[in-house]
């Protein structure tokens, strides 16, 4: 196979795709949510973000993770804990709300 | 009183009895009077990997169903007489034991051994539940492909909601030349998905068909495959044993988001 230099460098490489993929699947597996349920809580996690900050979509993340592994006093007899990752490229304020 | 331990994957294919026969061997070298149980009723392989299936005479199932005494059905291992062999029925299915009656074979082994490994078939029905009932411990073996990691979580799960007590994981078939370009998940990225501790990595080696051509465990010998296996043994035993897999992540934001499920 040959690629052009261009190519090489935007192709996202293949283990950051499963990591990726694997993560939504996995919210879904253990939510018990549809996949697409998930994808539109994510886009509007990014909308409200967004409206403050530059947070990025294409890094954004949700995971589960089972009250065991959370637990402490705050969370107390939850069964689980949503986590969310929101890469933003600029901590400052957008404008128009500042 | 010995400590049970089940090898488990929920997928098939990543290297469950490959792995139980290294650990099986790994333990019997390190010392410790160990027996591997083949539970998996129906697809009997452990005796093959362990190249002890000329000596098969009675089987698990016999055990359990009284036709013999379970010193007729144990097999000593070719090279370590601190090592032995319970095989699987191979003209049987999953059907044939149930929990209880796995709980008190492996009871009936306590006094006998220091570990017993419980090679686990594929699959989160009868056969596992068979195989984890007499566990205290868990080894979750995984490849870092996207099905055998959705299937490991799925199987973490139900362990969990069995209160097994200790959960590690074990990432097998690692090809770090792949890591290093981008197109493997790495060591970490495998356990931050899946949030469980790791016992160890074992890089992706040819001498694991060499070995299973063979029937002669890699553990103990100077092999990548074989060390990385004798260091999850040494783990197994309490030692702290530096994990030497080089990894590589895939930037900040992976490394914020295992930073963040720790917390």
């Amino acid at each position: 196979m040959r690629y052009s230099r261009t190519s090489v460098l935007r192709r996202k490489r293949s283990g950051a795709i499963a990591a990726k993929r694997l993560k939504s699947l996995l919210a879904a597996d253990q939510t018990g949510f549809p996949p697409e349920v998930l994808e539109m809580l994510k886009d509007d996690l990014f909308r409200v973000i967004s409206r403050y900050m530059d947070a990025d979509a294409s890094r954004l993340e949700l995971f589960v993770r089972r009250s065991d592994e959370t637990a402490s006093e705050e969370d107390d007899g939850c069964p689980a804990a949503l986590y969310t990752v929101i890469p933003v490229r600029s901590l400052r304020l957008k404008g128009t709300i500042a | 009183m010995s400590e049970v331990i089940v090898v488990t994957s929920g997928k098939g294919g990543v290297g469950k009895t490959t792995t139980s026969a290294n650990i099986g061997t790994g333990l019997a070298i390190l010392g410790k009077r160990t027996v591997m149980i083949d539970t998996d009723i129906g697809l009997r392989n452990l005796d093959v990997v362990m190249g002890l299936e000329n000596r098969i005479v009675y089987n698990l199932v016999d055990v359990v169903e009284g036709n013999c005494r379970m010193k007729q059905a144990l097999i000593r291992d070719k090279r370590y007489p601190n090592l032995y062999l319970l095989p699987s029925a191979q003209t049987r299915d999953k059907s044939a034991v149930n929990p209880e009656q796995m709980m008190k074979l492996v009871d009936d082994l306590q006094d006998d051994f220091d570990y017993i490994l419980l090679d686990c078939p594929a699959g989160i029905e009868q056969g596992f539940k068979n195989a984890v009932a007499g566990a205290g411990r868990a080894l979750v073996v995984t490849t870092p492909e996207v099905s055998a990691i959705r299937d490991a979580d799925r199987i973490i799960g139900l362990l969990d909601a069995g209160q097994m007590k200790s959960i590690h994981l074990i990432v097998n078939r690692v090809r770090h030349d792949m890591v290093r370009r981008g197109d493997m998940m790495s060591v970490d990225d495998v356990m931050d998905i899946l949030a469980v501790p790791l016992i160890g990595a074992v890089p992706d080696d040819e001498a694991i068909v060499i070995s299973t051509n063979q029937g002669e465990p890699l553990a103990g010998t100077d092999t990548a495959a074989g060390q990385a296996f004798m260091d999850i043994c040494r783990r197994l035993l309490g030692e702290d044993v530096p994990l030497v897999l080089p990894n590589v992540s895939f930037g900040i934001f992976s490394r914020l988001t295992s930073f963040l499920k720790r917390a």
